[in-house]
């Protein structure tokens, strides 16, 4: 859009960056506990999305990758008492080795087949996860995993009146900061738009001579990679790591977020991430219903909003703006999603 | 002898957990082969039918003690709800992408799992035999309860009746005719939307049926969808999505690796079914019995 007006010129990503930056000095002990579960699941969501929207991969067990960055941190930092420094790059490059392993058998397949194989993946790192018990801890899972050493904060002004979970969050937001900064580079790079040509049409793809199954798996292990950052900062941030995370539902999870917030948008998955853990939050305070209320959002989300809270706002936006300029235009494209051209985010 | 026994005793329980599989992943792959819809749900719709089959004893007992009859009520009701779901909501889905199927299918499993848990609550619940199949008679020294082996007899009969309304009935060739091309059934004049609503009637029938039916040996809790249908996915991905033989082969391989991988690696044998699984996939992702889809 080549709007001249302010709301376009705002560097929206600094703001929100810098808003999200201040949460620990004045929100409360619990403003930093959503934070910092916001800001982890967007990661996830974000890496997913790169899949679901960009290259247009249904991965039904993207947890996966998530859980073996978990287990991988928790195992190093726990057991082997390694420095976060290292455990966080083991993390995602053992995420991202795994995803190259099994995203070399998944790429080869079609639609539901791919589906299916990602999922029968992410349930063999579930079994081993439950059943290993002297590496995984099994079905007890990981408990206690450090915090990093943050000491080194102490002497930093600011830093060092936080306790360590606002440290710990500012640590997280860094590192979400800037891994959201690279895939948002990777997907707007020549690759990321490949992957969008992949997505809208692969027999054109590949009729031009581009390797579809290469390109799907450098993606389905960029993303793979990420999901293991964010698996490895959840796990220090619940304070251990359990079978439960690499368990299926867990990848249904994460799909709605991505849904939620919209899957043509970049910051979409990070807005259904926030959305989803807040209204978690209200919601079990009121009833222990809460899968019950997330099926009725995804219901209405399916049939109301495929394109998502970022999707129907983006639409809802160009509508004003058109009835502003009266050229009246019933065409608001929400109907079909996927299909619609990607959005510069 | 008693090494020989106790295999054959494995065996019996590998064949009874396929016969059960098979009960329940038949629907499911029903559903796959004809509409392509690879329904999450049929596992929540299993749960509803071990629920309401308990209901249905409980409201029952007063008057007569029937398990059949409450087993056939659960069965009907869960087919209900299965007609109702096609027509309200899945009709709407057809020609859109899998991940919104697949998702509208996940929204049923969260909302009837928590729908069940409200109703029934989290504690466990259990249904008695029928007293016609109390006991267990003795097979080559390893002992077999009856119930177990009316599971494997109800199995079969079901794999025969199946193929039977396949193969020859009128009804059965019109299935066929919608999984090879559902628009040209159309053309010709056939009422592909009510076949799809019957089609999914019958695979929540057997699914609520055989919730129903497992009650006298497993207990009923919250959860049992999910794992069930990661099981049922496992046996229909081995026999062929959409293959109702297939499913049949599927579910008897399962059960045997299931049974005797417990043997040979005892805390592994969620690993290997898992791995079997996978490794079809990689060589064969239309499965040992399928066809490969155009």
């Amino acid at each position: 859009m080549k709007t001249n007006d302010l709301a376009s010129r705002i560097p929206w990503t600094l703001v929100v960056f810098l808003a999200a930056l201040v949460v620990p000095w004045l929100g409360s002990r619990y403003d930093i506990f959503l934070a910092t579960q916001i800001a982890i699941s967007g990661l996830f969501a974000v890496s997913l999305n790169l899949l679901l929207g960009t290259t247009g991969l249904v991965s039904f067990g993207h947890v996966a990758y998530f859980g073996i960055g978990a287990y991988v941190c928790g195992i190093l930092m726990k057991t082997y008492e390694m420095p976060f420094s290292i455990a966080l790059p083991a993390a995602a490059l053992g995420a991202a080795f795994a995803s190259l392993v099994f995203g070399f058998f998944c790429v080869r397949l079609t639609r539901i087949y791919f589906a299916m194989l990602s999922l029968a993946f992410s349930q063999i790192i579930w079994a081993i996860a439950y059943k290993w018990n002297d590496v995984t801890g099994g079905d007890q899972g990981l408990p206690d995993v450090p915090y990093p050493d943050l000491d080194w904060m102490n002497s930093i002004p600011l830093l060092g009146d936080l306790r360590i979970a606002g440290q710990f969050y500012v640590v997280t937001l860094v590192v979400v900061g800037l891994s959201l900064a690279a895939m948002r580079r990777i997907i707007h790079s020549p690759f990321g738009r490949m992957l969008t040509t992949i997505r809208e049409n692969a027999e054109r793809a590949s009729a031009i001579g581009v390797d579809v199954r290469r390109y799907e798996l450098a993606a389905f292990v960029v993303a793979g990679g990420f999901a293991g950052i964010a698996g490895a900062l959840f796990g220090i941030f619940s304070r251990g790591v359990f079978s439960d995370y690499v368990f299926w539902p867990k990848s249904a999870e994460v799909m709605i977020m991505t849904i939620l917030g919209g899957i043509n948008h970049f910051w979409g998955p990070v807005v259904g991430a926030g959305t989803l853990v807040l209204l978690n939050q209200e919601t079990t305070s009121y009833t222990e219903y809460w899968s019950f209320v997330l099926g009725t959002i995804l219901l209405v989300l399916l049939f109301v909003f495929p394109g998502g809270i970022v999707g129907g706002l983006s639409a809802g936006f160009a509508w004003l703006r058109r009835k502003r300029k009266g050229v009246g235009s019933p065409e608001v494209g929400t109907a079909e999603p996927t299909r619609v051209e990607v959005k510069r985010a | 002898m008693t090494d020989l026994s106790f295999l054959f005793t494995q065996f019996l329980g590998g064949l009874t957990t396929a016969m059960f599989l098979f009960l329940i992943a038949s629907g499911l792959s029903l559903v796959f082969g004809v509409m392509r819809v690879l329904n999450f749900a049929h596992g929540s719709f299993y749960m509803l039918g071990a629920y309401l089959a308990w209901q249905a004893v409980q409201w029952l007992s007063p008057l007569l003690e029937s398990f059949w009859l409450a087993a056939l009520f659960a069965a009907l009701a869960v087919a209900v709800l299965g007609g109702l779901v096609e027509r309200l909501l899945l009709r709407h889905m057809y020609g859109k992408e899998e991940l919104y199927q697949l998702l509208l299918t996940y929204a049923l499993v969260l909302i009837l799992g928590d729908g069940a848990k409200a109703i029934w609550g989290t504690q466990q619940l259990s249904v008695s035999r029928p007293p016609i199949l109390d006991g267990a008679i003795e097979m080559f020294g390893s002992v077999l309860p009856v119930y177990n082996l009316f599971i494997m007899l109800a199995g079969v009969a079901i794999a025969l009746g199946g193929w039977l309304i396949l193969a020859r009935s009128s009804a059965g060739r019109m299935v066929r005719a919608a999984a090879l091309d559902r628009e040209m059934l159309g053309a010709l004049g056939a009422n592909v939307g009510a076949l799809y609503t019957g089609m999914f009637m019958a695979s929540s029938f057997l699914a609520g049926l055989s919730g129903a039916l497992v009650t006298p040996i497993q207990s009923i809790v919250p959860g049992m969808d999910v794992e069930v249908i990661v099981e049922a996915f496992i046996v229909v991905v081995i026999g062929g999505l959409g293959s109702f033989w297939g499913t049949f082969w599927g579910s008897l391989i399962y059960g045997q690796v299931l049974s005797f991988g417990i043997l040979i690696m005892p805390s592994f044998s969620l690993f290997s079914v898992f791995a079997l699984m996978a490794v079809i996939l990689i060589v064969r992702p239309w499965g040992l019995f399928g066809k490969p889809m155009r």
